[in-house]
């Protein structure tokens, strides 16, 4: 199951395109999969049904769209357009359109996937509606109060169901009627975008336009990669600049001649290099104390410019046998 | 798992099958949507006809709407039929025949949700139960000595259980229009299926060298608008990567003059193989205020989008 899932998810990765449609898809089955879920809870009271309904109808396509928008990475391009200073690159309107008109098309499809699937499930207009029911189509008692408690099964009221069964299926249907209805125009709308929209855009400039929207979106997203590559460069020469600073000038007591001396493996230059000068316990302390009382500045163009240390060899009477940069 | 890595890259590696794994994908949705649904017939004369009827019309309307608005041939269609001539020449024959695809395919879904409503036989039970005729199912002392309007109301109520008493009258009354209901659903799935079949049959008998030439153009077409698409993709991640480049080197060329007296008088002596690629990778930015001016930069002052050609 795991290869299947990065097999998917390699597919939406490769292009922007893709994760904005994957993820405004994972928004809508989570907003379905809450809606099952959600525990339904009408409070069968004339003064608060309504509200109760309204409420669970209208807050969470608010939140879904909101976390629409928030989630969407072209929020921020577009944002960053918008409110840029000209500068030296002249501001182009249609962009900033087209990438809000895509954002708000991706962040309403998870809110209206809620309000369908609320709709066709009926819960919520029996809810609200059972009180506005005329009692004279169905046999049995009109009262207004027991008209509110439809929606709650348990209450002793309803000792003959049928009537309570026979009103939830008609506010139930007219609930359905909606849902289908809206299903219906939303679709006709979309359809009619996609066949007459070509005759009224300029496609060329439609090109144009979303050229230039995937421009800013590449563009921000290497110009990030850039900064965290060139940080992690300046980091590493930084560091490097630290440690050589805390090189000095060392004095070797060694028995045996320069020859012998300047011998060395291939490994141990690397590891010459690696040590950076630093040697002694006494440089190693002090060189980490110093990083936390004392940071280096961030500045590394000296590094291409660093003196070199001097390591001097003597006897052991203290005469210098040989001096070297 | 490489069967299903070979199916997904099939199915990606043309647009036909591309758009037939749409389709079976809508079809099986569509299957699914039906047995989710929660049907409920009213149970009362004046919206039982409506509703039962309605549940068989409009959502096969909707899925086919929805196969156009997710089948991305219908802005092909329309842009091959919308553009200016130019260079190059439009064909008639072409946007029929893609018309004639999309139509096809956007027409399966909408079957699937008719054959399963009618096998159910849910859709229909609920429309026609008023208009069956109770003498046949039982004792006729059920509806003896009610007026016309008692009578419509009380078969009305027949599809729902909880709301109808008589539970032998009921069951045989709902099977009689269940049986009706899937002899129209095996209709209706024999009818289509002799049509497909006709219309594929009896093609090639007329034209077929055209249709080849028609088949392989608007193929032709598919496949450009794609090529053109990634290609465009491709510059203008080329074009962002120079721009930035050029972008950084500009802002450290600025700070270049105010840094060269506080640099010795040579320094690249001393630099082995990769501590050039290392200075060339800092692009030339190497202090915290050139750094920040580059981000500052980035947002009040973006580059102009021209490129120097590098010499």
């Amino acid at each position: 199951v795991m290869e299947r899932l990065k097999l998917v998810l390699q597919y939406f990765q490769s292009n922007s395109e893709s994760i904005s449609n994957g993820i405004c898809i994972i928004l809508a089955l989570v907003s379905v999969k809450l809606y099952t879920s959600f525990d339904f809870n009408c409070p069968c009271l004339p003064q608060y049904n309504k509200l109760y309904s309204l409420g669970v109808m209208t807050v969470p396509p608010i939140i879904l769209f909101f976390l629409g928008v928030l989630v969407n990475r072209h929020t921020g391009v577009m944002m960053d357009e918008w409110m840029r200073p000209t500068g030296n690159r002249s501001k182009n309107p249609a962009v900033v359109k087209y990438l809000f008109s895509a954002m708000i098309q991706r962040a309403l499809l998870a809110p209206m996937v809620w309000i369908l699937v609320t709709l066709l499930d009926g819960k919520i207009f029996i809810c609200a509606f059972s009180v506005s029911v005329d009692p004279a189509l169905f046999q049995g008692l009109d009262v207004i109060k027991i008209m509110a408690k439809v929606p709650c099964r348990e209450d002793v009221i309803f000792k003959n169901s049928s009537f309570r069964k026979a009103v939830s299926r008609y506010v139930r249907c007219h609930s359905q009627a909606v849902g289908w209805s809206i299903l219906l125009f939303l679709i006709v709308l979309g359809a009619m975008g996609r066949l007459i929209k070509p005759c009224f855009d300029d496609h060329a400039t439609f090109l144009q336009t979303r050229y230039w929207s995937n421009y800013l979106d590449v563009e921000q997203k290497l110009f990030d990669e850039t900064c965290v590559l060139h940080a992690r460069d300046f980091a590493r020469k930084c560091v490097v600049q630290f440690f050589e600073d805390m090189r000095e000038d060392t004095v070797l007591y060694l028995p045996h001649p320069p020859f012998i001396s300047n011998f060395r493996e291939d490994w141990e230059e690397e590891e010459e290099e690696r040590l950076h000068g630093i040697t002694k316990q006494q440089q190693v302390d002090k060189l980490l104390n110093k990083w936390y009382y004392s940071k280096p500045e961030l500045d590394v163009t000296r590094i291409s410019h660093r003196p070199k240390t001097c390591v001097t060899w003597e006897d052991r009477e203290g005469n210098t046998l040989y001096s070297d940069v | 798992m490489d069967k299903f890595r070979m199916m997904f890259q099939f199915l990606q590696s043309n647009q036909e099958s591309f758009m037939n794994g749409i389709c079976g994908i809508m079809a099986l949705a569509s299957a699914q949507m039906y047995s989710a649904f929660e049907f409920n017939c009213p149970c009362m004369p004046e919206y039982n006809y409506t509703y039962g009827i309605g549940l068989l019309i409009i959502p096969p309307i909707w899925f086919f709407l929805l196969g156009f608005v997710l089948n991305n041939n219908v802005s092909v269609l329309a842009e091959e039929w919308r553009r200016p001539t130019g260079r190059r020449t439009k064909d008639p024959t072409i946007l029929r025949y893609m018309f004639c695809s999309i139509t096809q395919r956007s027409l399966i879904a909408p079957a699937v949700w008719v054959s399963v409503t009618l096998m159910d036989g849910k859709s229909f039970l609920c429309a026609f139960s008023i208009n069956l005729d109770i003498d046949r199912f039982g004792n006729t002392s059920l509806v003896k000595g009610m007026s016309e309007m008692e009578r419509i109301k009380l078969l009305a109520r027949i599809p729902c259980k909880e709301l109808f008493e008589h539970q032998e009258i009921r069951a045989a009354a709902s099977r009689y229009i269940k049986c009706i209901s899937q002899a129209c659903g095996w209709m209706f799935l024999l009818m289509m299926t002799f049509t497909a079949f006709l219309i594929r049959a009896i093609r090639p008998c007329f034209t077929q060298a055209a249709f080849l030439k028609t088949k392989y153009w608007s193929h032709y077409i598919d496949i450009e608008r794609k090529m053109f698409d990634e290609t465009c993709k491709e510059h203008a991640k080329s074009f962002a990567k120079v721009c930035i480049h050029q972008y950084f080197e500009n802002i450290s060329g600025e700070m270049r003059s105010f840094h060269y007296r506080r640099s010795s008088r040579d320094g690249s002596d001393d630099d082995s193989e990769d501590k050039k690629s290392d200075e060339e990778k800092l692009l030339g930015i190497r202090a915290q205020d050139d750094m920040n001016k580059v981000l500052w930069n980035w947002h009040t002052c973006k580059p102009a989008l021209a490129l120097r050609k590098d010499e």
